[in-house]
């Protein structure tokens, strides 16, 4: 009866997103009157996912299973779902977890709920509240099936400290070369570099900055602020900056704690893609760009004057505050 | 080489959004349908398959006799033939077990759909397919080559790239990347004549079942105004970001 909770982790580590979805599970099971089980592959430190609300961690040591594998995954998953005969499935909103749920979803004749954004409106009948129309409305959805999958959006819930006694116990999946049926060849990823996914801040630059050599100072606030760095359609387009930063409603879409948009007029499809950003700030030369209606927080100067100047200050500050 | 692309018919990408009857659907009125990006990125990779490999493209859309414009342009831009499923879905379960049907009968060595629909973004419906057909799945695809009956794709993660090997057949969950936006077809005359005559079968859905529903919609709180801060004053800029928006 437990919620079954899905947690991501790299080369061992949890990612933040386990711990937002093991929160959020808590969140569930605490309105359903049962327990968490989180399900970890290769893990370190199982129990820190105890300080997030579980009670139970099936975990998963397989050496075929070291890197992500969806087919093989989402078997494992299904089978620790009927053991434990959760009715409430939680995943992130990650690349895997969005390439997994829906072949779990076939698997446990379960209905799915991507990008939900908050706890369950209600039980009987299980509503959640999710994004749609890239992020332009909110669309309520009824899962009507037995066996439920949410997925939740990124920092939309945050973490939630509940501490509980994680037990962890082995899991051991069938699996069979049908699971295996991706051979994977290469794995390009930037090393220390923080990803547009896993970054609290984002740094964003558009065609204002008139050039690809005009990107040290984006990458320079990126730096001091620990932040990743993104860029408008138009510019990846050019091919100022790699496709994997295009943010908006064709690229990937953003959800950090903090957007900066620097010389980005904030198109509509622009917009659509990083509004789930918490806090929002844009600096344009022109006071009418559409992105000052978007944004919290506004400065209508140049960037080439005033970024500069503001990495400066801001390099003053995280060395006061850190 | 036979290839399905998958063809959701949404929005414009720079639509207002509104909802009518009392929010619980979407308004249309006013607005331009158009081919799903994610899906028109994966049918003009379907066209170069056609053109340097010599595949068949047949496309496939659930929906009701609205659609049919939408499929039209497929067409024009040099889709072979087109298949209807008549029905309204509820939900991108149903979508997928009626592509299902489809995608079973015509026997397809690739099926290409989008990561997800720029309306619901459930991005659900791919994957699904791909197991009720028990084919291989790559999602999130920004490239694809087919030799024989083996695919070498590569998928987006996060914060890179996996470049992938599978067996036909199999669907892809595509995006940008498959082609460059610059390579997208605008349907010219001849195509546009040509797909007035090239078949579009109507079918009658399979009757699958709902698995959750879309009960309500609403359009997110208005923003408070914009604060603006002098360029010359930064340090209230770095004040409110730390102080009041707690963001750094």
């Amino acid at each position: 009866m437990s919620v079954l909770v899905y947690t991501e982790s790299e080369e061992g580590k949890f990612k933040k997103t386990a711990y937002e979805v093991v929160s959020y599970a808590r969140g569930i099971a605490d309105m359903m009157g049962t327990t968490v089980t989180a399900v970890a592959f290769n893990a370190d430190e199982t129990a820190s996912l105890g300080t997030y609300g579980a009670d139970k961690v099936m975990h998963v040591k397989n050496d075929k299973l070291g890197k992500f594998n969806a087919n093989a995954y989402a078997a494992a998953l299904t089978q620790a779902a009927k053991q434990e005969s959760a009715k409430v499935i939680v995943v992130s909103s990650s690349a895997n977890a969005k390439y997994l749920a829906p072949l779990l979803a076939i698997d446990l004749e379960a209905g799915y709920a991507s990008n939900v954004v908050a706890l369950p409106e209600s039980e009987s009948p299980f509503k959640v509240k999710r994004t749609a129309f890239t992020n332009k409305a909110f669309n309520h959805t009824e899962i009507k099936t037995d066996v439920k999958i949410v997925g939740l959006s990124k920092n939309s819930f945050g973490l939630k400290e509940s501490q509980k006694e994680a037990s962890e116990e082995g899991f051991e999946p069938g699996l069979d070369d049908k699971h295996f049926n991706i051979e994977v060849k290469s794995v390009d990823k930037a090393k220390d570099k923080v990803t547009i996914a896993d970054a609290e801040i984002v740094v964003s630059g558009g065609r204002g900055l008139k050039g690809p050599e005009n990107w040290g100072m984006i990458e320079e606030m990126a730096d001091i602020l620990g932040a990743a760095t993104a860029c408008s359609k138009p510019v990846s387009d050019m091919g100022w900056r790699p496709h994997s930063e295009h943010v908006g409603q064709t690229g990937k879409p953003v959800a950090s704690n903090l957007y900066i948009a620097i010389g980005i007029s904030g198109a509509i499809q622009h917009l659509a893609g990083i509004n789930a950003s918490k806090t929002k700030v844009v600096i344009n030369t022109d006071p009418e760009a559409p992105f000052f209606k978007a944004a919290d927080y506004g400065i209508v100067g140049d960037a080439f004057d005033v970024v500069p100047r503001l990495n400066e200050k801001l390099k003053e500050f995280k060395a006061n505050n850190s | 080489m036979k290839i399905l692309v998958c063809i959701s018919h949404v929005p414009d990408t720079t639509s207002k959004i509104n909802f009518t009857d009392d929010n619980t659907k979407f308004d249309t009125n006013g607005v331009q349908f158009v081919i799903n990006p994610n899906d028109e990125f994966g049918l003009t990779r379907a066209m170069w398959f056609k053109e340097k490999q010599g595949a068949t493209v047949d496309i496939v859309n659930v929906g009701g006799p609205e659609t049919e414009p939408t499929l039209r342009k497929a067409l024009a831009i040099g889709a072979d033939t087109a298949i209807r499923i008549d029905t309204e879905a509820l939900d991108g379960f149903q979508v997928a077990k009626e592509l299902s049907a489809v995608a079973k009968e015509g026997n397809y060595d690739l099926i290409i759909a989008g990561r997800e629909s720029i309306d619901y973004n459930g991005g659900m419906v791919p994957g699904m397919l791909a197991n009720l057909i028990d084919a291989s799945f790559v999602n999130t695809c920004i490239s694809l080559e087919v030799e024989g009956d083996t695919a070498t794709a590569t998928r987006e993660i996060d914060g890179g790239k996996e470049t992938v090997s599978a067996k036909l057949p199999l669907v892809i969950g595509g995006q940008k990347g498959l082609v460059e936006e610059s390579d997208l077809r605008i349907p010219n005359m001849r195509g546009i004549m040509m797909a007035r005559k090239k078949p579009l079968t109507v079918k009658e859905p399979s009757g699958a079942s709902v698995e959750t529903a879309a009960v309500s919609f609403e359009k997110p709180a208005p923003k408070g105004e914009v604060k603006l801060i002098d360029p010359e004053n930064l340090d209230q800029l770095i004040d409110l970001l730390h102080n009041e928006a707690k963001a750094i």
